[in-house]
């Protein structure tokens, strides 16, 4: 069953950037690729569990701030040394200017 | 099939192994260490206690890529003309390929052979093992990781001195705007720390200075830097200058044998360099597999480095040069990001600190400015205002 959360609005994250949204004891990145685009992911990098926020996005990569580990956001796949381990990716969908992740 | 030796199962020597098997390689690949742990991740060590021990990789991951490991096993001899390595405990390797990934070990001067270091997971076992409450810690350098394990054995309530010959912190690798940030920080955080501090003489549980003072330690650690470990090449003939020397590929003068990480000197922009830097042992680890494997491609890649002392972080990208002047960006939150430019206005290096991760943004776009020769205007840099990352548009 899904389970349908309001991340926040449209218009807080900018193009080509991310946000952390909170949720219940968890917490997640959301991202706005420059195609404009949604997509979420866990919040925390799998190899130190720094999160992500105050990392860079660059076209569909997200770069942890702490030690350069990169992931497709897309995806979540870990595109190298020293992340091994996939990120989590969630569902998202954009409706009247809000963005929904399904945590289920 | 072809056979493929790393000597070292380091950050560097670990990275050359899968890269191989990335890359497609289905010969033998065998990587020989030293140490008998699976390998570890060293930068943990000083920043963390109780020292958890942060394998790069769980051990199925080395045999489902059909990597060799063989851990506590030393190489000991290179026999160039039969292509072997021979191992200390007496086997032979046979190699089409040799990678020399042997790292760093921790310096000690002349007078400190009674202190501890702290470079392997032992050591750091050893040191915050001794360390509580009230534990007389006298560390001796402030470098990074002199600092590093002085703010983490702060965290244990030990007393902790730092000894510091020079006039500033880190005085290798930062600039000085950013030492005296942590300098402070070190001061208010209650670490006695002594510039200018010159050890006379060091017994186990005193240490004596030049002016005359002396100070009493339960433990003394020495974090006065590291020097390459480079033997085997010297041993078999190859050149050694600060580092086993290679070319742009990372290869020595026989082109059998490769060097890479923390062991070698490279030529970065010309100029021969060695440096001690996790991301980098791990990039160069990469390129040198793909050199193994016929790749012609000079190493490019940008250093850089990160220190975490307390919650401030520090990150530096590129080389800072003393001839150059800083340009100042402010990052909110007390952070900052200090520009260098060379003659033609292409960005050099950038020096950030702050709280967290404050300059890690910055920190990544001036490396990508760095690595595509982008050239900027001062003002641009310096106004907290324009966004960084529009100059990798342009
Ligand atoms: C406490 C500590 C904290 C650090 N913190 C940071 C940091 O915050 N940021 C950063 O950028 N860098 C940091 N570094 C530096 C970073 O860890 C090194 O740059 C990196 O480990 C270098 O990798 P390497 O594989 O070249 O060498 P090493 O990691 O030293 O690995 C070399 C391996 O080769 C083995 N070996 C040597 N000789 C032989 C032989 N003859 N036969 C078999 N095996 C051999 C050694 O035992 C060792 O296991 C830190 C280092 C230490 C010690
Ligand atoms: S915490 Fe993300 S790369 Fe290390």
């Amino acid at each position: 069953m899904s389970q349908w959360v309001e991340a926040c609005a449209v218009d807080d994250v900018e193009e080509e950037d991310l946000i952390r949204f909170d949720h219940d004891g968890r917490t997640f990145a959301i991202y706005r690729s420059p195609d404009d685009a949604f997509y979420a992911t866990d919040g925390l990098c799998t190899h130190e569990h720094v999160h992500l926020a105050d990392g860079l996005v660059m076209d569909h990569i997200i770069e942890c701030p702490k030690h350069n580990g990169r992931f497709d956001y897309r995806t979540g796949e870990a595109k190298g040394a020293p992340v091994c381990v996939n990120l989590r990716t969630y569902p998202v969908k954009v409706e009247d200017g809000r963005v929904l992740i399904d945590l289920s | 099939m072809g056979r493929m030796v790393i000597v070292g199962a380091g950050e560097c020597g670990v990275r050359a192994a899968f890269t191989l098997r990335e890359e497609g390689y289905e010969g033998t690949v065998t990587l020989v260490g030293e140490e008998p742990h699976l390998p570890y991740e060293r930068p943990p060590l000083s920043k963390n206690a109780p020292p958890a021990v942060k394998l790069i990789a769980e051990e199925t991951r080395y045999r489902d890529l059909s990597i060799d490991l063989l851990r506590g096993t030393r190489g000991q001899r290179i026999d160039r003309e039969n292509r072997r390595l021979v191992l200390a405990d007496g086997r032979t390797l046979d190699y089409d390929r040799l990678l020399i990934a042997t790292g760093a070990r921790a310096r000690r001067f002349p007078g400190m052979e009674k202190a501890c270091t702290l470079r392997s997971v032992g050591d750091a076992d050893a040191i915050l093992s001794a360390i509580d409450a009230g534990t007389k810690l006298v560390i001796i350098g402030g470098g990074f990781i002199g600092l590093e394990l002085a703010a983490t054995a702060r965290g244990l309530g030990a007393e902790v001195t730092v000894l510091e010959a020079a006039d500033r912190l880190m005085a290798r690798a930062v600039p000085a705007e950013i030492a005296a940030m942590f300098e402070d920080r070190h001061r208010q955080e209650g670490i006695r720390l002594r510039l200018g501090a010159k050890v006379e003489t060091l017994e186990e549980h005193i240490v004596e200075l030049a002016d005359g003072s002396r100070i009493e330690a339960d433990i003394v650690v020495a974090g006065v830097g590291a020097e390459p470990i480079t033997g085997l090449a010297a041993d078999a003939g190859l050149a050694v200058d600060n580092g086993i020397v290679v070319d742009g590929c990372l290869r020595t003068a026989d082109p059998s044998i490769f060097a890479a990480g923390d062991c070698c000197s490279f030529p970065y922009r010309g100029a021969p360099v060695r440096l001690e830097s996790w991301r980098c042992a791990q990039d160069q680890g990469a390129h040198a597999a793909r050199a193994m494997l016929g790749c012609g491609d000079s190493f490019g890649r940008v250093p850089w480095f990160w220190s975490d002392q307390y919650d401030l972080g520090l990150q530096v990208a590129g080389l800072a040069r003393a001839d150059q002047p800083f340009l100042k960006r402010e990052a909110g939150d007390g952070a900052f990001v200090l520009f260098q430019l060379d003659g033609q206005g292409r960005v050099l290096s950038a020096s950030g600190a702050g709280p967290g991760n404050a300059v890690a943004r910055d920190i990544s776009i001036a490396e990508k400015l760095i690595e595509r020769g982008i050239a900027v205007a001062p003002e641009v840099l310096c106004d907290p205002g324009t966004r960084l990352k529009q100059l990798l548009k342009g």
